[in-house]
């Protein structure tokens, strides 16, 4: 990895963010190298995914600042924030399809906002997409037909729609049995591979953590307790790490 | 008298649709607990309708997802309108014919069916038949993919939900609601004629004759056009309850709920505002 050198793609800073009088991430400071997979952990309600949401714009902070691509987001007008945002996916814990709308709506959705595609352009796009996540038999079923797997891989196509180059997965395997969770494990790492994204990864699944990481974050009461590679987490001393990845294991 | 009552009855109504109280509301008695919450709501709702309103007049447009909702809330709605004016037609009929002819007055029967179904009966019907269904819909719709994180996934997508979901559905409610009133004032009419000739028999050509022998554009325009109100009034309570639901199905259920109360209560309120100014400005 070269996160030490090049200028971070993703960079937090002093990050808190309280929800009354719960402080869930108590100033977080965080880089992600270009092509790097992070992956943070921690027991449930740890802030994990509010860390997702607030790189997103979904939320703002209460301070601190985070720049992507260089740029401060905390505080841009919604039509600049719109721009980055095209520049990021976003894979749901329970992948968020449009249920009115089918399977190849949903991946067309964006296309149909941002882009200038014709729609015959749109249609061979979303059957590229679909076709990638091994989803291109069920583009005219609507979310509810679906089963949670092949609702993630929509979700996975959606995001992907707008060729990001930054990925954040909130929880990707939770609630998959073991065989379609290894399946979507390898699916991101083919999309990995093949586009070279910059990937932050949610879980507390450590198998997945393992398997998708370059390097590995673990949020404790608001602070980031310890981040290293997988090996640097499994040599750690501190009680709760190695009973988090033991009891995970 | 009436502003507070007003004011009272709109803070019980708020207090009941407020989620759970955080911090230091909490140390509050129930009552100013709902003076807060009246405000808290009104404030958070005139944010809501300023978003909607900038988003309203910048492009893209959602001409398709405008044309789904005129479907969905318009015409899917006209059944039970049409219902909801027959038997409206029906009851002031039977009761004004026993009425008139208690004064001796029968002859004018018609053409107090005609103005009570025109100019008060059917706006306000169809309102509140309306309210029931489609305020309902949103707020349950929205509020459910609300909780799904559906919204979410639209702004994350870099699309603005209050244009693609909010702006669609208040506009198809203001655009529907005149059609839908023109809808329960047909059927009122012919099945006030109907219940009539039951009684004492009268044809259809008699009826409609001695009953639009008075009416005036004057009568007809104002109070068909007042529903436009109540539909922005329907539209906008539903996408804001939807849109701000928080806490699983329980609040998915709370926001359908309160839509439905809160939009019929405003729909009440605004009608007497309504009925006035028309008495004013077309006497």
């Amino acid at each position: 990895m070269e996160s030490g050198k090049a200028e971070p793609l993703i960079l937090v800073q002093s990050l808190r963010k309280s929800f009354g009088d719960q402080t869930v991430l108590d100033g977080i400071d965080l880089e992600v190298a270009r092509g790097e997979t992070l992956t943070v952990l921690g027991r449930s309600g740890a802030g994990k995914s509010v860390l997702l949401k607030l790189l997103i714009g979904l939320q703002a902070p209460d301070s601190g600042s985070i720049h992507i691509h260089g740029q401060e987001i905390t505080r841009l007008p919604l039509d600049q924030l719109n721009e980055i945002r095209k520049k990021i996916g976003f894979s749901f814990q329970y992948s968020a399809l449009y249920d009115s709308l089918t399977v190849e709506q949903n991946v067309a959705f964006p296309l149909k906002r941002h882009t200038k595609m014709s729609a015959a352009e749109q249609k061979e796009r979303v059957g590229e997409l679909l076709a990638s996540v091994g989803m291109e038999h069920a583009a005219e079923k609507l979310p509810a037909e679906i089963s949670g797997g092949m609702q993630k891989r929509v979700g996975l196509a959606r995001a992907l729609a707008l060729e990001p180059d930054i990925l954040l997965f909130d929880e990707p395997t939770a609630g998959l049995d073991p065989i379609t969770a290894a399946e979507i494990e390898q699916l991101i790492l083919k999309m990995q591979k093949e586009r070279r994204m910059t990937s932050i990864v949610v879980t507390h699944d450590v198998h997945s953590a393992r398997t998708l990481s370059d390097r590995l974050v673990v949020l404790r009461d608001g602070n980031i307790l310890i981040q290293g590679t997988f090996e640097d987490l499994r040599g750690s001393r501190d009680r709760f790490v190695s009973q988090f990845l033991n009891n995970a294991s | 008298m009436t502003f507070p009552l007003i004011i009272f009855v709109l803070a019980v109504a708020f207090s009941a649709a407020w989620a759970e109280p955080s911090g230091w509301l909490k140390a509050l008695s129930p009552v100013a607990r709902a003076f807060v919450a009246f405000f808290e709501w009104f404030g958070d709702w005139a944010v809501f309708c300023g978003r909607l309103a900038r988003a309203a007049f910048v492009p893209p447009y959602e001409a398709g997802e405008f044309i789904r909702q005129l479907d969905e809330l318009g015409s899917k709605s006209v059944p039970l309108v049409a219902l909801a004016g027959a038997a409206t037609g029906v009851v002031v009929s039977l009761q004004t014919h026993d009425s008139l002819v208690r004064f001796g007055a029968k002859s004018l029967l018609p053409a107090v069916v005609v103005f009570s179904i025109i100019k008060e009966s059917g706006p306000i019907v169809t309102a509140l038949v309306v309210s029931g269904r489609a305020a309902a819909g949103i707020g349950a719709e929205l509020g459910a993919m609300k909780v799904t994180e559906q919204i979410d996934a639209m702004e994350a997508s870099a699309v603005n939900p209050y244009k693609f979901l909010a702006v669609t559905r208040v506009l198809a409610c203001v655009v529907m609601l005149p059609l839908l009133t023109l809808v329960a004032d047909f059927c009122g009419i012919i099945m006030g004629w109907i219940a009539n000739t039951l009684v004492e028999p009268m044809s259809l050509r008699l009826f409609i004759d001695n009953g639009l022998k008075e009416v005036a554009f004057k009568d007809f325009l104002p109070s068909t056009f007042k529903t436009m109100v109540f539909g922005l009034i329907i539209g906008l309570v539903a996408c804001f309850q939807g849109m701000r639901t928080r806490g699983g199905t329980e609040g998915v259920e709370r926001a359908a709920t309160t839509s439905v109360v809160l939009s019929s209560l405003f729909i009440i309120l605004a009608d007497v505002v309504l009925v006035r100014s028309i008495l004013v400005f077309f006497p």
